[in-house]
């Protein structure tokens, strides 16, 4: 399948009106946020840096991104959060991550909105006894293994201890408690909040569990956080394939699973952006190698299975996987014929995540269409230009804010699992360790890569591309379909899902297509907007 | 009904000054109310003879929403009403919001109505104005005018300088002026003029000047204001002169705060003078 070389159009003159608005120094600013891409060349991004205050951003909270986006999926936990309701209330299930707990008697506490409701007197006074107390009570309800803390802005405002607190309720209780300070406010977006969850898991819970997992291909799949099911679709695959997922950091996952990750001989990365820090902690200290996967449309997934294939370099495995593309495949491309001639030259744009702008843009590909424009929320310059440029890139003081854990190797439980040489042999035929190449190398020439795009660029892009569809969040969808522009969100995939795998494949196609060809968008503008008014005279007969 | 707030430099004696100050006030026959925004609870120890047993947020704490005036309005020497807004133990929670929340109640509860016929509120506020909750006197006008307690010593008119960059921020979006600078004499070296001088380059003046005297610590061990003491004692006329100044007072502005170079020099101009 390849996609029609077409020329995109030469977005200078729009990206010049856009920052003829600013300010000078925002515009100077924005300048370097706002690249006309070209894949031949290695374009610097500015990226990760503070929005510009009064804009509105796409981003979201550092304790939006450690509760709600990689702990949040986690059914055997209970992730209490310190603060005010709201806090907890709008990070309740808004992701539509699923689970599938094996027994109906098993636990899960997804489904709860866990929170210690802090009122007045509780910043006053501190919150400190009241978080004892909510601990104690859900313990008490629930009987949990495991109880995370999760920071709100006026913790960290107020000065509760919650690492301390979690010390002594893990004492009094037995059980696994651990905090988390993931203040709102810390950060430039939600990305800080990723690396503190990464952090946290990594120092409280990963390599607990010493008991060996059986299977014979054993991988931890990172960053895939199960919206609209798509992990079950990657599970079914990956089991089809006789591969054994120890645990998935974190869709469908459990505490328990991520104790024994460390049994694993490879770590597949999903979202580089939120989960990177944990497979390079784990290769540090276990000896894991990792390398980048994406799951996201059918060709994207054949690939990634092949990829781990070359990488266990057993026949018996690789033959298996050919076994499985080819027999997955068939559906996936019967449902691609139909489509593709409805869907082939139409325009797509994404702005969503920190992987996500990347990884949509197979299924695109894949239904013929032109990604004209895509940027990250949250995503940092390794996410655009690859990793190469990861000891080029500036430590600003946001960044420094973050803690950096310091991890060494395990003194135990160290064990490569492949050979620097063997290592060396298997990126000679292609296979690319630890490494990421971003998404503006797989980006045409003249695509327009904008870093956290706010509501006026917004307004210009689609007037300018008038795109056939546009990806993003929530916040966006209502003002770009008020445009006439279909919107479908990529964080809850709107109603929809799962759009991995092949089988997701199959529904993003159709989705997509209804989505695109749907004549409601132009009855959208009123009657009298379009045309002109109707003048009468208004006559009085005196006769 | 005047509003005034008391600030300055921790341990410069602003609890002692507004205390003997008030004291002054009621034995001129006037009905004040002192509201102490400090959480270790002290402002009104001299004028209740003893700390005050609960304060707004303990009661707030333990009564609920329940809260009646009485509860936490205590009645003092000649009648002044106490009140002390507390606040959390050292080290722990937010005592800034807890002047916020305990102001707001006390407005709610109308301790500050017409028909408590009050002619005066003082606010004796904790040490230098650290975040917002500190400035919550200066602020949508519980205060309007404001003394700042200072001495020669260079922290303390650091400090004084510091609070009068507060003024000049809620001066402009309300109607908190500056009354004057209380020199809370320590004996330093040409401390009247030296103070007097600040008082000019603020655009302030030098209200009083307060001289030293063992017979203040020697009322507060016996949990009294000099006033009530030993009446007859000069000290206890320094406080009258002091608190008929303030009742007098008609200069009111917005101070023009000094540039920290400007103060170094006018402390060494004024240090080595002698």
């Amino acid at each position: 399948m390849k996609v029609e070389e077409k020329i995109l159009p030469d977005p200078s003159a729009l990206k010049k009106e856009i920052l003829s608005k600013y300010p000078s120094k925002i515009a100077k600013k924005r300048e370097k946020q706002l690249i006309i891409n070209d894949p031949e060349k290695d374009q610097p991004i500015q990226a990760n840096v503070r929005t510009i205050p009064g804009i509105i951003t796409q981003r979201g909270c550092t304790y939006a991104g450690c509760k709600g986006v990689v702990l949040g999926p986690t059914r055997d936990i209970i992730n209490l959060v310190h603060g005010p309701i709201g806090c907890s209330f709008y990070a309740w299930l808004t992701r539509r991550n699923q689970t599938k707990p094996p027994s109906p008697d098993a636990p899960n506490y997804m489904m709860y909105s866990f929170s210690t409701d802090m009122q007045d007197s509780n910043i006053v006074f501190g919150g400190e006894i009241k978080l004892k107390a909510a601990i104690r009570e859900a313990f008490e309800i629930f009987k949990p293994k495991n109880i995370g803390i999760f920071s709100t802005c006026p913790v960290g405002l107020i000065g509760d201890d919650v690492h301390a607190v979690a010390r002594e309720m893990k004492e009094e209780l037995g059980i696994n408690i651990f905090g988390f300070s993931c203040e709102g406010y810390k950060g430039v977006s939600q990305s800080a909040g990723h690396h503190i969850a990464n952090n946290g898991v990594f120092k409280h819970v990963v390599g607990l569990n010493d008991t060996p997992v059986e299977g014979k291909y054993k991988i931890n799949l990172l960053g895939e956080y199960n919206i609209g099911g798509d992990a079950f679709e990657i599970e079914r695959i990956l089991e089809k394939c006789g591969i054994t997922l120890i645990s998935t950091f974190s869709g469908n996952s459990t505490i328990d699973s991520f104790e024994q990750a460390h049994h694993a001989d490879l770590n597949v990365v999903m979202c580089h952006r939120s989960i990177n820090y944990l497979a390079e902690m784990m290769e540090t200290k276990f000896g894991i190698p990792w390398f980048k996967v994406n799951f996201i449309g059918a060709e994207a997934t054949a690939k990634s299975l092949r990829k781990i294939g070359q990488y266990f370099e057993d026949k018996a495995l690789i033959d298996k996987i050919e076994e499985v593309i080819a027999e997955e495949m068939p559906p996936v491309k019967e449902a691609l014929e139909k489509i593709k001639p409805r869907t082939k030259g139409k325009l797509a744009m994404l702005f969503v995540g920190g992987s996500r702008a990347h990884h949509y843009q197979e299924l695109f590909n894949e239904l013929e269409m032109e990604t004209v424009s895509a940027g990250y929320e949250f995503g940092h310059r390794d996410d655009y230009e690859g990793r190469k440029v990861i000891p080029t890139i500036q430590v600003d003081a946001d960044s420094r804010n973050i803690e950096e854990l310091h991890v060494e190797k395990d003194e135990t439980r160290y064990r490569p699992r492949k050979t620097e040489e063997q290592l060396k042999a298997l990126e000679a035929k292609g296979l690319e360790i630890s490494g990421y190449s971003g998404m503006m190398p797989s980006m045409k020439k003249n695509a327009l890569v904008i870093d956290d795009v706010n509501h006026w660029e917004t307004e210009k892009l689609i007037e300018f591309y008038k795109p056939d569809v546009f990806c993003a969040g929530i916040k966006e969808k209502y003002v770009v379909q008020k445009m006439g522009i279909p919107l479908k969100q990529l964080h809850s995939y709107d109603y929809g899902g799962p759009y991995a795998g092949f089988a997701g494949a199959i529904n993003f196609y159709k989705d997509i297509d209804k989505l695109t060809g749907a004549t409601v968008w132009k009855y959208l503008q009123a009657p009298w907007e379009t045309h002109k008014q109707v003048e009468a005279n208004f006559v009085i007969d005196v006769l | 009904m005047r509003k005034v707030a008391i600030y300055g430099k921790g341990g410069i004696g602003k609890s002692t000054t507004t205390q003997n100050t008030v004291a002054g006030l009621v034995e001129m026959g006037k009905k004040v109310m002192v509201v102490g925004c400090d959480p270790k609870a002290d402002s009104t120890r001299l004028l209740l003879g003893g700390l005050a047993q609960k304060t707004v947020l303990d009661t707030l704490r333990e009564e609920g929403e329940d809260v009646e005036l009485d509860d936490v309005v205590k009645s003092g020497f000649k009648g002044v009403r106490c009140v002390e807004s507390g606040g959390p133990e050292p080290g722990v929670g937010c005592a800034g919001r807890g002047i916020i929340t305990s102001v707001n109640l006390l407005e709610q509860l109308g301790a500050y109505d017409e028909s408590q016929e009050i002619d005066y509120v003082f606010y004796d506020v904790l040490g230098d104005v650290v975040c917002g909750g500190f400035a919550m006197p200066m602020r949508e006008g519980k205060a309007q005018e404001i003394y700042i307690v200072c001495s020669g010593e260079m922290m303390a008119m650091y400090a004084a300088n510091n609070i009068c960059k507060g003024i000049v921020k809620f001066a402009e979006a309300g109607d908190v002026k500056l009354g004057g600078l209380i020199c809370n004499s320590r004996k330093v070296d040409n401390e009247f003029q030296m103070i007097e001088e600040l008082a000019r380059r603020l655009g302030t003046q030098m209200i009083h000047f307060v001289p030293r005297d063992n017979m203040v610590q020697r009322a507060e061990i016996n949990r009294k204001t000099v006033i009530e003491y030993d009446p007859t004692h000069p000290q206890a006329d320094e406080y009258r002169q002091l608190c008929r100044k303030i009742d007098e007072n008609k200069m009111f502005v917005i101070p023009k705060p000094l540039a920290i170079e400007e103060l170094e020099e006018l402390l060494i101009n004024y240090g080595i003078l002698n």
